[in-house]
């Protein structure tokens, strides 16, 4: 009867959690033999060395370019290398902080070897064709001096996408749990489901920009229809696979119908719902650049147009490692809510 | 353990269990379009307070047969009575254990045992017959764990309180002590028979094992192999506490085994 095979969907973002879980694993480099004599942890030291050297391949060479904040680059990445170097010979004297900066040490390292070839690769050899790829400071630049538009900008963004997705997710479970739980329903929503469902959001842009009153308004629909979609099938799906055993055993203890939805359907349904939040929010982010770039004259998405229109590279750049942090951060809080939620999942994989 | 906070019960449930009247059922599925006849004109009575065992090869219709007490389906023919009124639906008063314990894997025992009062809106005012039943079972140490914690007799003691919380008139009991280990089934099959007799509801028990039958019941039911029809129904008229050495038990359990066709292997 369903069409969407539920544990291939199940399994999904399954894997990416995994697959993010090993990403931070797989880094812990061999130590050194040097540093087995040692007290301290050596890929501690190391990773201080490489942003110092970052520091140093700042200033060694002349700029060929025009960036004014190189200096402070270099400034900030002689601070990290002391930082590093400090919490790494106090041990275990700076608790939690200490130890949680010793665990990413090699992702540190690494970090500050790819600054420095960075640095050394555009602004002092250009080896990287020039107005493509700017050098950090000029990344940092845009912090520096442009920061109330980037924020306006990311602000705009989250009010959109958090308004489209909330409308988009409440429809889309009240919808699912409607299919599952009464035929009728299904019997009407399920061809249209089927019909619609499927077309990528972005396909409706230009019907949507004219037939809402404003950009703003038709970017939130999308936004919600990408997020509807997958959050009303893993809704269905989770409430049609509900052991009958469940209500069986509700029933035999005086439970009517409204209970049954309500405290058997819903919670056992729970963990599929999650699935659909979290590909709903994949396909959401999506629809939401898009509209920025297209219609709506404001957000992320339009900055990044905007700076293309002006060859301005390195406001993309920052602009996409912001929307990268949001994106990841907005993710994160899902599945924290997640974990809270679902803490009766034994082997919940962490993100 | 065993100290219940039972005169609040006594008082109600000691008085008396349900009567329970099976007249002519009949049932059949339909599974791809073949009717498959499970029970055949099945016919008895439990008197209140009685302890019934029901006994009969694997897939003759036993489960189906307490599915309709229950009321959780409608027989093809025939009519069940509790306490005279036809059982039309499921009802509080009549409790089920099934062969799985079927937790709810998102709620705490202490929330799945509190599940009856909950659905019947009584929670608020009764909460403390919740922690009475987790006591009655021995698990007070466990009140926050989730099933997934627990181990397959401790999840079956939760069944199992869940089932008392309601207060039962008539408690079905679907081998509910099948998947365990045999010391927790014997130490089980214990307090299952001192419950029933401090409670006085009427049990109905459906087991595959039939020493337990006999140490437990105060009548065997045996039924033939599907469609199932009464066979035999036998009286076990051993005073309690029954010894499971008893030689008048052990002579019952021969008939019952010859009965189902396994006496030459004894
Ligand atoms: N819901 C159902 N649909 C179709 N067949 C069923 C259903 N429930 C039970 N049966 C069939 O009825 C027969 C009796 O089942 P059951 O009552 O569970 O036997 P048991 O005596 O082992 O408890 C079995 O052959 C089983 O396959
Ligand atoms: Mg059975």
């Amino acid at each position: 009867m369903s069409i969407y095979s539920v544990p291939e969907a199940v399994g999904l973002p399954q894997s990416v959690e995994e697959g993010a879980a090993f990403a931070g694993r797989s880094l812990s480099l061999p130590r050194l033999s040097l540093f087995r004599l040692l007290p301290v942890n050596g890929s501690g030291v190391v990773a201080s060395a490489a942003w110092a050297v970052f520091g140093l391949s700042c200033l060694w060479w002349e700029d060929r370019g025009d960036w004014s904040r190189t200096h402070e680059v270099a400034i900030s990445a002689f601070v990290i290398a002391g930082i590093v170097l400090v919490t790494t010979l106090s041990g275990s004297l700076l608790g939690r902080f200490g130890a949680g900066l010793q665990k990413r040490a090699p992702w540190l390292l690494v970090l500050g070897l790819f600054l420095s070839l960075w640095e050394v690769a555009t602004a002092k050899f250009g080896w990287l064709p020039l107005p493509f790829f700017p050098p950090p400071q000029a990344i940092v630049e845009v912090y520096t001096d442009d920061l109330p538009k980037l924020l306006d900008s990311a602000f705009a963004s989250v009010k959109l996408q958090l308004g489209g997705y909330v409308i988009g997710a409440v429809a889309g479970f009240l919808t699912g749990v409607s299919i599952g739980w009464s035929r009728s329903v299904g019997y009407w929503v399920h061809p249209i489901l089927r019909f619609i469902g499927p077309l990528p959001a972005t396909a409706w842009l230009p019907i949507a920009f004219f037939t809402f009153p404003s950009s703003w308004s038709a970017s939130t629909f999308l936004i919600a229809l990408a997020t509807g979609f997958p959050v009303t099938v893993l809704t269905w799906s989770g409430v049609a696979s509900v052991s009958n055993a469940y209500y069986d055993v509700a029933r035999t203890l005086g439970a009517k119908p409204s209970f049954l939805v309500l405290k058997v359907a819903i919670p056992a349904a729970l963990p599929h719902v999650f699935v659909g939040l979290f590909m709903g929010l994949g396909s959401s982010f999506a629809v939401l650049v898009v509209a920025e770039m297209i219609g709506v004259k404001s957000g992320l998405g339009w900055y990044l147009q905007w700076a293309q229109g002006w060859a301005a590279y390195a406001n993309m750049y920052a602009a996409l490692i912001v929307m990268s942090l949001l994106c990841s951060g907005a993710i994160t809080l899902l599945f924290r809510t997640r974990d809270r939620l679902l803490v009766w999942q034994k082997g919940v994989v962490k993100w | 353990m065993v100290a219940l906070a039972v005169t609040e019960r006594a008082s109600t449930a000691l008085a008396r269990g349900a009567a329970l009247d099976v007249e002519g059922v009949s049932h059949a599925f339909d599974i791809d379009g073949a009717v498959l006849p499970v029970l055949d004109d099945v016919s008895f009575s439990v008197k209140p307070g009685e302890f019934v065992a029901l006994l009969g090869p694997s897939g003759c219709g036993k489960s189906t047969l307490l599915r309709l007490v229950a009321g959780l389906e409608a027989p093809r023919s025939g009519t069940l009575r509790e306490d005279g009124d036809p059982i039309t639906g499921p009802f509080p008063s009549r409790v089920v254990v099934f062969q799985d314990p079927t937790l709810f894997p998102w709620r705490t025992v202490w929330n799945n045992v509190a599940l009856g009062l909950e659905a019947q809106g009584i929670l608020k005012t009764q909460r403390h017959r919740v922690d009475a039943a987790i006591e009655l079972v021995g698990l007070s140490g466990f009140r926050n764990a989730y099933p997934h914690q627990l181990s397959g007799g401790m999840a079956q003691r939760v069944a199992l309180a869940r089932a008392l919380v309601n207060d039962p008139q008539l408690l079905i009991l679907d081998e509910p002590l099948g998947k365990l280990d045999s010391l927790t089934r014997i130490t089980m099959q214990a307090e299952i028979a001192s419950l029933w007799q401090r409670s006085g509801f009427t049990t109905l028990l459906v087991t595959h094992d039939v020493e337990e039958a006999v140490f437990l019941a105060n009548r065997v039911i045996v039924f033939s192999d599907r469609p199932a029809r009464i066979k035999a129904d036998i009286a076990v008229d051993s005073p309690y506490p029954r010894h499971r050495g008893d030689p008048k038990l052990s002579e019952l359990r021969r008939n019952i085994l010859g009965l189902l066709g396994l006496d030459a292997t004894w």
